[in-house]
């Protein structure tokens, strides 16, 4: 098991962690292009650390369950939780106009998506991508 | 599958676990030629790794057993997995197959278990207690390598499939920097994905200014489909390329509109041949700015 | 990291060398929000080719260069988009709007040197 914990404190480390992210999917044998999608996926939960916890952390681990194999990203914070996860979550994605909204497009790109939220606890979001 | 626990092996076990370690690791190191010898020739006579030669067979031998050791001391196995995915990387192209990886470290076990029942054969409880501070090692190190091999063998065959799918998807190149994509069939999602891949690598190594989706061969679309058709002409369009989608029957008109497609974002001809025709159209149509000299700087556009 | 941009008869070239955090988006936004006005620049093209990743952040830089630039009469393109990023971008749901893109600099100079409308 291949496990990787990146500390999100500033921009900088948003970068870092796609970089990291883009390692570990290449070592669990993702394609170019898909290689993008999960580095942009983490780029956004990232940033929604930075964003509105300040600090927090990104885990990435490789998965293997019989023949699957993929990639779990963990984005830890214990910043303000959001009020409502269904309204950070709804998907703008024909209303936004094309500026994107972290969240919701970081689910469209990954294969399992969970936000776990409590308002003055934090937030931990869990995607996850299998190799097709 | 059994479930390896991830701390180092050194911590699993109590003090005295890691002192034997420790000793086991010593006597490893102090008997390295003779048992790297011996594991070799048992390898040899096992009929495994036919594929390599004598001094190969050494030389891989020495650097699995000097990684092997390198685990028993210190309970991480980063190193050996990524000596595992080299070694494979290696030795696949040979036609070295899983049973003989996984073969040759059972014999590895095997040839350092006995060294250990030689040693420790005047003390049976401590012989015990060797082995059992030796077995869980020895085990994850086994599947180490093993698992290292298994993923790297479909490494590297989902990487021969898809140089198979690359080949056998048309993306042409009709003239200079047009491209055309005729699209037959029904396609799964995964294919779609990869057709969308390699017309935008296309744009990018063939300069294409124009490309030509020709869907006439699409007997129906869904949403999947029709989603799938807009993201790769957007794509098309933010790596500067002009698209136009040719083939598009009433029906299918229809039917994306009523999905909720925007075509007039879309430059859509009726036929391919159309298609063609306005693509070179493009690529040939150009704007000249003209000064006349009676009225300085006055600009009619010319077409050329 | 500052971004190096530099004058080429009208226009300004932004050539982003590596990955960019958000306050260096920030600041070529700025600086290229001061050089076209003082330069009186007819257009910038921002050469994205060194990008691994495009996210929501980058493209609303990018429409906000775009948006800020027009104010100060001058056109943007964006060029050198890879192939891997358009196809994530597109799968976000990321667009640049009105702004123009090209394949690469030398497409890019064309385009503006044809003076053709967007596509």
């Amino acid at each position: 098991m291949n496990e990787t914990r990146v500390p999100i404190h500033s921009d900088a480390d948003i970068i870092a962690a796609r970089h990291l992210g883009r390692k570990l999917a290449e070592q669990v044998g993702f394609s170019g292009s898909e290689l993008t999608v999960i580095a942009t996926a983490i780029s956004e939960i990232a940033r929604n650390i930075v964003e509105y916890a300040r600090s927090g952390e990104i885990l990435l681990r490789t998965m293997n369950q019989g023949n699957r194999r993929g990639i779990i990203v963990v984005a830890k914070d214990r910043g303000p939780g959001i009020a409502d996860v269904e309204l950070a979550m709804q998907d703008g994605y024909s209303t936004s106009k094309g500026i994107g909204l972290g969240l919701p497009g970081a689910r469209r790109l990954m294969d399992e998506f969970d936000i776990d939220s409590k308002v003055g606890k934090g937030t931990t979001i869990t995607m996850k991508k299998w190799i097709a | 599958m059994n479930t390896m626990k991830k701390q180092p092996l050194a911590l699993v076990s109590n003090e005295s676990t890691s002192a034997l370690l420790t000793e086991l690791v010593a006597h490893l190191r102090q008997n390295r030629t003779q048992l790297r010898e011996e594991w070799a020739r048992r390898i040899t006579e096992s009929q495994l790794l036919t594929a390599m030669t004598k001094e190969e067979i050494f030389a891989e031998a020495t650097s699995v057993y000097d990684n092997y050791v390198a685990v028993l001391e210190t309970g991480a196995v980063e190193a050996l997995q990524a000596y595992a995915r080299d070694l494979s990387e290696r030795i696949i192209p040979r036609g070295v197959e899983t049973h003989e990886v996984v073969g040759i470290v059972l014999l590895l076990r095997d040839v350092l278990a006995r060294s250990l029942f030689k040693k420790y054969q005047s003390d049976f409880a401590l012989l015990n207690r060797v082995l059992d501070a030796y077995e869980p090692a020895a085990n994850r190190i086994a599947n180490t390598v093993a698992v290292g091999f298994v993923q790297e063998r479909e490494r590297i065959i989902r990487q021969q499939q898809e140089a198979i799918r690359e080949l056998s998807t048309p993306v042409l190149q009709v003239r200079e920097r047009l491209l055309i994509l005729p699209i037959i069939g029904v396609i799964d999602p995964q294919r779609a994905r990869q057709v969308t891949e390699q017309l935008l690598r296309g744009i990018r190594s063939n300069r294409a200014k124009v490309v030509v989706i020709d869907i006439t061969g699409v007997p129906a679309v869904d949403a999947t489909v029709a989603n799938h058709l807009v993201q790769t002409v957007d794509a098309s369009r933010l790596m500067g390329a002009t698209v136009i989608v040719t083939g598009l029957s009433a029906e299918i008109a229809q039917t994306l509109v009523t999905i909720g497609v925007d075509l007039s974002k879309m430059k859509t001809i009726g036929d391919l041949q159309g298609g063609i025709e306005e693509a070179e159209r493009l690529l040939g149509y150009k704007v000249i700015l003209e000064a006349t000299e009676t009225t300085g700087a006055m600009k009619r556009p010319t077409t050329v | 990291m500052r971004v190096p941009i530099l004058k080429q008869g009208d226009y300004l070239i932004a050539s982003i060398q590596s990955a960019l955090t958000d306050a260096d988006l920030l600041q070529l936004r700025d600086d290229l929000a001061d050089m076209a006005g003082r330069n009186r620049a007819r257009a910038i093209i921002v050469d994205v080719t060194a990008l691994d990743v495009m996210d929501s952040f980058a493209v609303r830089t990018l429409r906000a260069i775009t948006h800020i630039l027009r104010m100060r009469g001058a056109r943007t393109v964006i060029v050198g988009i890879q192939p891997e990023v358009a196809f994530a971008m597109v799968q976000l749901g990321l667009t640049l709007g009105d702004t123009m893109t090209a394949l690469d600099l030398e497409e890019g100079l064309a385009l503006l040197s044809n003076g053709r409308e967007p596509r």
